[in-house]
């Protein structure tokens, strides 16, 4: 009778879990002002936070695009655009109303008379609490919103679009979204959309942070914000997908005919999921409107959409926990770790941080590829040294320039620019596609994957007690 | 022929492919608890008849009955209206043409002929599916889990099911993985598992061995005993057929060419002609 009673999904311990991370991230952002001196990557300016935050938005907006493509199966390319639209109605609902004719000065003011946080200042009133309650309010009930038009929009653009299978149902999103873009940005919806310019003033995730009368920071939640948000809503999408309706849109990404001869109604969950998925990038498009503390339409591009789908990919198709961890490794490697990529300057100067770890891991990648490439080339039979030559040559001119480079002292890099970043993604793309199809994770999730690990782990010890005995 | 009520009336139903009549004018009934056979050559049009019945195509012109209740119902109409080739033109004015899930929903469940389960999930899941379909809730009471005694009603009755077919000590294995045999048996169960008034099994027996055949006779009798089921069969091992059906429908060519008892067929001379003789050959 297991399976009567088995839990559905992860249980109190994943929830723990994440509540600790969550405690962990308030802890370090407010490790700064605890401790007299903090080493620079804990300071509030630090580009963890960044990828904190970003992180957070993203795999919001990752696992409910993996609820669609990897749980599913139905091959949208949309995402982008119902971003948005939630970042604009979470932009258009909230900016203040005293602010109104400072962001919307190019046509004399908004057509939206009123702001969410301003309806709930006159219930809370807008000084002290009752403000950060209004705030706290408008902001909650603006992303709900956010959410809410994607799902509407997602219905209206579904009833077409749905009855289209794999590519052309990606095509037709796609264009969907381009359209959104283009809409967004036509001057005379400027009183609502305010044009091609961007929105702002709004409440941000700083705004969450906790001051004292004379305006200093008494505890940092910045980060925390997001965090829980993106925590929340990952739930909801968790306890779906562990839910009747989440093994129906599996059955449905296994075999629609099957499917549908179980009596599943095609067309009504396909919409389901699409306007679930949508719910959720709406509010991550708000979410995201309140990280870059503007919204306009010119960042929500395919481009965006073909990067969600990277990390969808990377993470593991059809796993939630795959999905966020691929976010934040992505986001940390494109915010954060990888972006010496961009400067031609990098390691000019003798005294560049990360010089010496840049020479190390140089040398042992031109190593390592050599090495590969020449051991490829003597399995093969009949092989010449002819053959190797050219091995040879690259790997010496790449180890003779680094060498040069060491001891002339100051070198620029002529591949490292702006934009080079993204061409050593695309190589990591290609290289996950070719042999890492699997993505981190597979289809299958945290817990499981830590199961399997520990019983191997121990089935390991078993194997070496026995050696002893 | 019998007292008993009928099920499945199916009425001048043709289905034209483009230029292609796959199925013509196709008529027969299966009554409650009868184990009906519908055999042919391959290209005959069996599945296109399980297609008709279970929703997957809409017959280009016909009428089918379930329980009495109207089910499917068509005629030639816009593009089909000139290329028509079929009978029956001008019979039926009616179109009726609920999706295949809606007529699961009404009691006819089927298996198919390359066996469609579920691969990447678990035994216990591919059935559990089955039941989402009567589930009464909806996304969000599912999500949240306001209604916790549905679904553990579910899982009740999807063990049950499966400890009823001998296979509860699979449960939890991926259903891809399970050898061949037992991917059959889990394709039935599944469809049992929505409570049907009439199964149709697609070719059950395709790549057993004669001891498994038999088996597989014994359980199709079993169930229908124990689920009150009808059940309408298409399938090539004629021990099996001769040995089961009450009664047989043999298509040829998309078209009707008998029908009848096994003694009935088996004596046919234009069954021989078409099927049998070439299939004792093959045995011989």
């Amino acid at each position: 009778m297991s399976h009567i009673k088995k839990k559905q999904g992860p249980g109190w311990g994943a929830v723990a879990g994440v509540a600790a991370f969550l405690a962990l991230v308030i802890l370090l952002e407010n490790l700064s002002a605890l401790l007299p001196s903090v080493p620079r990557v804990l300071m509030p300016t630090s580009q963890l936070f960044t990828v904190l935050k970003k992180g957070a938005v993203y795999s919001l907006v990752v696992v409910s695009m993996n609820l669609l493509n990897g749980f599913t199966g139905l091959f949208s390319l949309g995402q982008a655009g119902f971003m948005l639209l939630g970042a604009y109605t979470y932009a258009i609902l909230t900016v203040p109303v005293d602010q109104k004719d400072t962001v919307y000065y190019l046509f004399g003011g908004s057509a939206v008379k009123f702001s969410l946080q301003d309806t709930f200042a006159l219930l809370f009133g807008s000084a002290g609490v009752g403000g950060a309650v209004s705030m706290v309010l408008g902001v909650l009930v603006g992303l709900i919103l956010a959410g809410l038009v994607a799902a509407g929009f997602a219905y209206l653009i579904g009833l077409p679009v749905l009855r289209l299978k794999s590519d052309y149902l990606a095509i037709a999103t796609l264009g969907f979204a381009e359209i959104l873009r283009a809409v967004f940005q036509w001057q005379p919806l400027g009183p609502i959309t305010n044009g091609a310019n961007m929105l702002k003033n709004f409440p941000t995730f700083s705004d969450f942070n906790i001051e004292n009368a004379s305006g200093q920071v008494v505890l940092r939640l910045s980060a925390f914000i997001p965090m829980l948000i993106a925590a929340v809503c990952i739930g909801i999408i968790v306890l779906l997908i562990n839910s009747s309706y989440g093994r129906a849109f599996k059955a449905i990404r296994e075999d629609e005919v099957a499917a549908e001869a179980m009596g599943i109604n095609l067309a009504r969950h396909k919409m389901l999921s699409f306007c679930i998925s949508s719910f959720f990038a709406g509010v991550g498009g708000g979410l995201f409107a309140m990280y870059t503390a503007n919204a306009q339409a010119k960042v929500f591009t395919s481009t965006m959409t073909y990067e969600l789908l990277l990390i969808v990919v990377i993470g593991g198709i059809g796993s939630v926990s795959g999905s966020v961890m691929a976010t934040f490794l992505y986001v940390a490697c494109s915010e954060w770790w990888l972006r010496f990529l961009d400067s031609e300057l990098a390691f000019a100067a003798p005294a560049a941080p990360g010089r010496l770890a840049f020479i190390a891991v140089f040398a042992a990648a031109v190593i390592a590829a050599a090495f590969l490439a020449i051991r490829a080339i003597r399995r093969r039979e009949g092989h010449t040294l002819r053959q190797e030559a050219p091995v040879w040559a690259v790997a010496i001119l790449l180890l003779g320039w680094l060498v040069y480079f060491v001891i002339s002292g100051s070198l620029q890099l002529p591949l490292l620019r702006n934009g080079f970043r993204m061409v050593v993604f695309s190589i990591i793309i290609m290289i996950v596609v070719l042999f890492f199809r699997q993505g981190i994770m597979g289809d299958r999730e945290l817990p499981e994957a830590m199961r399997a690990f520990r019983r191997r782990m121990s089935a390991r010890r078993g194997d070496k007690k026995e050696g002893t005995k | 022929m019998s007292e008993r009520a009928n099920v499945l009336h199916v009425e001048h139903v043709t289905m034209q492919f483009g230029g292609v009549v796959a199925m013509n004018d196709l008529s027969m009934e299966v009554n409650e608890g009868e184990i009906v056979a519908l055999i042919g050559p391959n290209g005959a049009g069996k599945t296109t008849a399980f297609n008709c019945i279970t929703g997957v195509y809409e017959p280009t012109n016909g009428k089918i009955d379930f329980c009495g209740q109207p089910l499917v119902e068509n005629y030639p109409q816009g593009r089909m209206e000139k290329a028509y080739l079929g009978e029956n033109k001008g019979m039926y004015t009616h179109r009726l043409a609920p999706t295949p899930d809606r007529i699961t929903h009404r009691g006819i469940a089927r298996t198919f002929q390359n066996i469609r389960l579920f691969g990447a999930l678990t035994v216990f899941e591919n059935v559990l599916i089955a039941k989402h379909m009567r589930a009464k809730q909806n996304f969000l009471s599912a999500a949240f889990r306001l209604n916790a005694r549905e679904e553990a009603r579910m899982r009740a009755e999807a063990m049950e099911l499966l400890k009823e077919q001998g296979l509860d000590h699979l449960a939890d294995e991926t259903a891809s993985s399970l050898p061949y045999g037992l991917q059959r048996r889990l394709e039935i169960a599944r469809a049992l598992a929505t409570s049907p008034k009439l199964l149709l099994l697609d070719e059950p027996a395709a790549g057993m061995n004669p001891q498994e055949t038999q088996e597989l006779t014994d359980f199709i009798r079993e169930i229908r005993d124990k689920y009150h089921l009808t059940v309408l069969m298409i399938e090539h091992h004629m021990d099996l057929v001769m040995q089961i059906s009450d009664r047989i429908y043999v298509l040829d060519f998309g078209k009707l060419i008998a029908e009848g008892t096994p003694e009935v067929i088996s004596n046919d001379q234009r069954v021989i002609d078409a099927y049998l003789g070439v299939a004792d050959d093959a045995e011989n």
